[in-house]
C-alpha cells in the first residue's frame, strides 16, 4: 500500500530537480529538458495517486489526466525546440541574450 | 419566445465553440474565404456574449454539465456575472482586433487567423471553466497560441521573447498542475465548487494553494515575476500586443480570483492577501517608473501593463472585508474591462503609428499627430481611461476601489491608487505631448508607410468604449452583486 | 517521441564548452536557487506524505457510470466520454503546436543547413523499416480497437504510427513527401474537426454538448478515436520533421544513388 508513496515522493523530487535545472542551466535545450523532467515529476505524483487502491483497483481519472498532460507536454516541447533552433539560427548562441532573471532567464 | 431562446440555450458552449469552428474553417480554407471568417469573428462573438450576459442577468448564475454527467464525474461550465462580463470583454476587444487584423497582416495572415481564433476560444473557455484540470488544458492552449502569435513578428527579438515567455508560462502551468494533483489527492475532486466544500487547512491544501498562486502570478506577470512581459508584449505585432495586454494577462488573474472565490475561500490567509496587495502596489509604482524611462513606445505601453496589473491584485486585500467585498469586486472587474479596452486601443493606435513612422522611438515621433489624427486621438482618449480621469471607465473603477479601501480602513491602498493615476499621466504624456506638437508637419521625416482606416477606426472604437464604461459603473455593481455564484461576496468571507 | 525530437534538435545546435556552466555572475544565483530548492522539496515531500492513504478519488463514480459510457475500459471512458471536453481541447493544443511549427518552418534562415549526420546507418534502418512498417500499422489499428475494453486507444495508436513515421523520415525523408499541403491539413484537422463536429451536432439533435446517446456511444467514441489517431500521427510526424536537420532528410534519400 505504501509503494505508491515512493513514486509520489520521487515525483516531487523530479519536480524540484527539473525546476532547479530550468533555472540553472543556461543552454536552451537543457532548459527544455529540465522542464520535461519537471513535468514527468508531476505526472508521477498523479499516477501514484491513482495507485492508492492497492493492486486490485486503480483510479482511472489521474491516468486520463496524465495522458492528456503528456500530449500537452509534447506539443509545448516541440514548439519550444523549434523556437530555440530559430533563436540559435538568428543569434548564433545557445543561451538567451541578456538572460539572468529569477526563475528561468 | 425570444426570451425562452435566450434563457434555454447554453451561451457558454456557444461562446467557446464558435471560435473553435471558425478556427477549423480558417485552417481548412487557407487563403480563400478568410475575409468571411474574419468578419464572422467580428460579428458573432459579441452577439453570443451579449446573449450570455442577458441570460445571466435574467436567470442568475448558470451551470452547464458537458456530456450530461455533471461534476465530479464530468466537466461543468459555469457562467455567473463575473464570467459573463469577462466573456463580453473578450468579445469587444476581440472583435476590434479581428477588424484591425484584416488590414494589418500580409501573407502571415494564414498563420494568424487559425491561431488567433483558437486563442479566443481558449480565453472564453477559461472564463467559463469550473474544473481545475480543464483550466490547465485551456491555459496551455492559451499559452501555446499566444507564443505563436508573438513569433508572427518574425523579428529576432520576437523569437527570443516568445521562447522566454513559453518557458516561463509552461513552468507556471506545471506549478499549477502540481497544485491540482495535491488537491485531487486530498479532496478527491477537480470541480472548484465541490472543492470549496471539501477543503481543509491541511498541509497539502495549503501547499497546493501556494503553488497555484505562484504559477498563476507568474503567468499574470505580477512583480517580481514580470520580467518576461515587456519584451514579449512590445515585440509582438500590434494586434497581438493588444490581445496579450488586454485579455491574456487577465485570464490567469481570473483563475486566481475564481479559485479564491470558489475553492480556497476558507483557507486563504490575511497575510497572503496582503502580500499580493503589496506586490500589486509595487507593480504600480515600478511599472510606471520604468515606463517613464524607456525610449521605445511599445515598451512604454508594455510597462504600463505591468503597472496596471498591479491594480488588479489590490482586489485581494480589499475584498477580504465583508463590508467592501462587492465594491472591491465591481471595481476590479470594471477596471479589468476598462483597461482591456483602453490598453488594446493604445496598442492598436501605436501599431498605426509604427506603420507610418517606420519605428517607435518616442523621440522621433514629434508631430506624428498631424499625420495620424485619428490614431493619436484614440491614444489620447484611451489615456484618459488609463489615467483614471472622469468620466471614463478607469475613473469609475478606481473610484469604486477607493471607496472599498476607505470603507475598510485600508486607506493606504487608496494612496497607491491615486499615485498610480498621476504616474500614468506622467508616462502617457511622454508620447502625447510630442505627438500633438503642431505644425511640425514639414519637419517630419517622410512617412514609411500609409495608414488605413481599418487600423485607426478599431482603435478609436475601443478608446470610446473605455470612456463610456464609466457610465456603467452603478449598473455593473448591481449586476455583480446579484449575479455572482456566491450571491455577493460578503457572505462567504 | 520527445526524446527523438530533443536529440534531433541538439544535433543541430551542438554543445559549446564555455557556456555549459553559465557565466560567473550566474554562480551566486545558482547557489541561491539550489539552497532555496531544499525547503521547497521538503515541503512537497511533507505534503505528499500527509495525503490520505486510502483512495479518495473518483474510482467509485467512474465504476458506477461505466456501463453508460459505451466502453468498458475506464480510462477510455474518462478520456473520451466523461471528460471528453478536456480531450477535445488537448487535441486542439496539438493542432496549435502544428500551426506554430509550420509558421516557424517557413521563416527564412540565416545559417547553412544543420550539422553533418552520421552515414552508413541507413541500410540497417531501411531494412528495419521495411520489416516494421506493416507490423506497426497493424499494431496501431489493434491498439485503437482494443482501447474500448483494455489499455489502449487513440493516443497509443497514434504514437505508434508516429514512431513509424519518424523511422521512415530517418531512412529517407522522401518517403513521406506525400504528407504535405492539402492532405496534411486534412489529416491534421481530422481529429479535432471530428470531435468538434460531434460535440456541436449532438445539441442540434436535442441532447447536450458531447452527450452521447448510450447505444451509439461506443461507435461515436471509435469514430472520434480513429480520426484522432490519424491526426495525432500526422501532427507528431510533422512536428518531428520540422525539428530535425534537413540534411538528414536529404541524405537518407541520396543513399539510393
Amino acid at each position: 500500500m505504501t509503494g505508491h508513496l515512493l513514486y509520489a515522493l520521487a515525483g516531487g523530487m523530479l519536480f524540484c530537480m527539473g525546476w532547479l535545472g530550468l533555472i540553472v542551466q543556461p543552454h536552451l535545450l537543457r532548459k527544455i529538458m529540465a522542464w520535461n523532467v519537471m513535468g514527468t515529476g508531476v505526472f508521477l505524483v498523479l499516477v501514484a495517486l491513482a495507485a492508492r487502491g492497492g493492486t486490485g483497483s486503480f483510479d482511472p481519472v489521474p491516468h486520463a489526466l496524465v495522458l492528456t498532460g503528456i500530449v500537452v507536454a509534447v506539443s509545448g516541447t516541440a514548439v519550444a525546440i523549434k523556437l530555440a533552433l530559430h533563436v540559435h539560427d538568428r543569434t548564433g548562441r545557445t543561451t538567451l541574450p541578456d538572460g539572468d532573471g529569477k526563475t528561468a532567464p | 419566445m425570444i426570451w425562452r431562446f435566450v434563457e434555454d440555450t447554453s451561451w457558454s458552449a456557444v461562446s467557446i465553440f464558435t471560435p473553435l469552428i471558425l478556427a477549423i474553417l480558417a485552417y481548412a480554407l487557407r487563403d480563400r474565404g478568410w475575409r468571411l471568417i474574419a468578419w464572422a469573428s467580428v460579428v458573432l462573438p459579441p452577439l453570443a456574449a451579449t446573449a450570455l450576459l442577458v441570460q445571466v442577468g435574467r436567470i442568475g448564475p448558470v451551470r452547464y454539465e458537458i456530456g450530461g454527467w455533471g461534476s465530479p464525474l464530468g466537466i461543468d461550465l459555469q457562467a455567473d456575472a463575473l464570467s459573463a462580463l469577462m466573456v463580453l470583454m473578450c468579445a469587444v476587444v476581440g472583435s476590434a482586433v479581428s477588424l484591425y487584423a484584416q488590414s494589418y497582416f500580409g501573407p502571415e495572415r494564414a498563420h494568424f487567423w487559425p491561431t488567433w481564433l483558437m486563442v479566443w476560444a481558449a480565453l472564453n473557455a477559461i472564463f467559463l471553466a469550473a474544473d481545475l484540470f480543464n483550466v490547465y488544458v485551456t491555459l496551455e492552449l492559451l499559452t501555446l497560441g499566444s507564443v505563436i502569435l508573438i513569433a508572427l513578428s518574425a523579428s529576432t527579438s520576437a523569437l527570443v521573447a516568445a521562447f522566454r515567455y513559453l518557458m516561463l508560462a509552461l513552468t507556471g502551468s506545471l506549478f499549477y498542475l502540481l497544485g491540482v494533483a495535491l488537491l485531487y489527492g486530498q479532496c478527491g475532486t477537480l470541480d472548484m465548487a465541490l472543492l470549496g466544500q471539501r477543503v481543509d487547512s491541511s498541509v497539502p491544501v495549503q501547499l497546493a494553494q501556494a503553488l497555484m498562486i505562484l504559477g498563476l502570478a507568474l503567468k499574470t506577470a505580477l512583480v517580481p515575476l514580470h520580467f518576461w512581459l515587456p519584451a514579449a508584449h512590445s515585440a509582438a505585432p500590434a494586434p497581438v500586443s493588444a490581445v496579450l495586454s488586454g485579455l491574456i494577462v487577465k485570464a490567469s488573474f481570473y483563475v486566481l480570483v475564481r479559485l479564491r472565490l470558489d475553492a480556497f475561500d476558507t483557507v486563504s490567509t490575511v497575510a497572503g492577501d496582503h502580500v499580493l496587495g503589496v506586490l500589486g502596489a509595487v507593480a504600480i509604482v515600478w511599472g510606471s517608473l520604468q515606463a517613464m524611462r524607456v525610449k521605445r513606445l511599445k515598451l512604454l505601453v508594455a510597462y504600463s501593463t505591468v503597472a496596471q496589473i498591479g491594480y488588479l491584485f489590490l482586489w485581494f486585500p480589499l475584498a477580504r472585508e465583508a463590508g467592501a467585498a462587492s465594491l472591491a469586486t465591481s471595481g476590479v472587474v470594471l477596471f479589468a474591462l476598462a483597461h482591456a479596452c483602453a490598453k488594446a486601443a493604445v496598442f492598436l493606435a501605436v501599431g498605426a503609428v509604427m506603420r507610418v513612422a517606420g519605428h517607435d522611438r518616442i523621440s522621433g515621433l514629434r508631430g506624428i499627430g498631424n499625420r495620424l489624427p485619428l490614431a493619436t486621438f484614440a491614444f489620447g482618449l484611451a489615456a484618459v481611461s488609463l489615467m483614471g480621469l472622469p468620466p471614463s471607465g478607469g475613473f469609475a473603477a478606481k473610484w469604486l476601489m477607493l471607496q472599498a479601501a476607505i470603507t475598510t480602513g485600508q486607506w493606504y491602498w487608496g494612496i497607491v491608487i491615486v499615485l498610480g493615476g498621476l504616474l500614468a499621466a506622467g508616462y502617457l504624456f511622454r508620447f502625447l505631448s510630442r505627438a500633438l506638437e503642431a505644425d511640425r508637419g514639414a519637419d517630419l521625416p517622410p512617412a514609411r508607410g500609409r495608414s488605413h482606416a481599418g487600423l485607426e477606426v478599431p482603435a478609436m472604437l475601443l478608446a470610446v468604449a473605455a470612456c463610456v464604461l464609466g457610465f456603467l459603473g452603478v449598473p455593473l455593481c448591481d449586476f455583480c452583486d446579484n449575479g455572482m455564484s456566491h450571491g455577493g461576496l460578503g457572505d462567504a468571507l | 517521441m520527445t526524446g527523438a525530437a530533443r536529440h534531433g534538435g541538439s544535433g543541430r545546435v551542438g554543445e559549446p564548452e564555455g557556456e555549459a556552466r553559465g557565466t560567473t555572475s550566474a554562480r551566486p544565483r545558482n547557489f541561491l536557487a539550489t539552497v532555496l530548492m531544499l525547503p521547497v522539496a521538503a515541503a512537497i515531500g511533507w505534503a505528499v506524505l500527509l495525503l490520505p492513504r486510502e483512495p479518495s478519488g473518483l474510482t467509485a463514480e467512474v465504476a458506477g457510470q461505466l456501463h453508460n459510457s459505451g466502453v468498458s475500459n475506464p480510462v477510455t471512458a474518462v478520456l473520451l466520454n466523461f471528460r471528453g471536453y478536456d480531450t477535445l481541447l488537448e487535441i486542439g493544443v496539438l493542432l496549435v503546436a502544428l500551426f506554430g511549427v509550420r509558421f516557424l518552418q517557413q521563416l527564412p534562415r540565416k545559417s547553412a543547413r544543420g550539422a553533418p549526420t552520421r552515414s552508413g546507418a541507413h541500410d540497417v534502418l531501411h531494412a528495419f523499416a521495411v520489416l516494421v512498417a506493416p507490423v506497426a500499422i497493424v499494431l496501431a489499428a489493434y491498439l485503437l480497437w482494443v482501447g474500448t475494453y483494455a489499455p489502449g486507444g487513440a493516443f497509443q495508436a497514434g504514437t505508434v504510427l508516429a514512431g513509424l513515421g519518424v523511422l521512415l523520415l530517418l531512412t529517407g525523408g522522401q518517403t513521406l513527401r506525400w504528407l504535405r499541403g492539402r492532405l496534411l491539413r486534412l489529416a491534421a484537422l481530422a481529429g479535432f474537426a471530428t470531435f468538434v463536429a460531434v460535440a456541436v451536432v449532438l445539441p442540434l439533435g436535442g441532447r447536450g454538448v458531447l452527450e452521447y446517446p448510450v447505444e451509439q456511444a461506443k461507435w461515436l467514441i471509435l469514430l472520434i478515436e480513429t480520426a484522432a489517431t490519424i491526426s495525432i500521427a500526422a501532427v507528431l510526424i510533422k512536428l518531428f520533421e520540422a525539428i530535425i536537420s534537413p540534411r538528414v532528410l536529404r541524405e537518407g534519400g541520396e543513399r539510393e544513388e
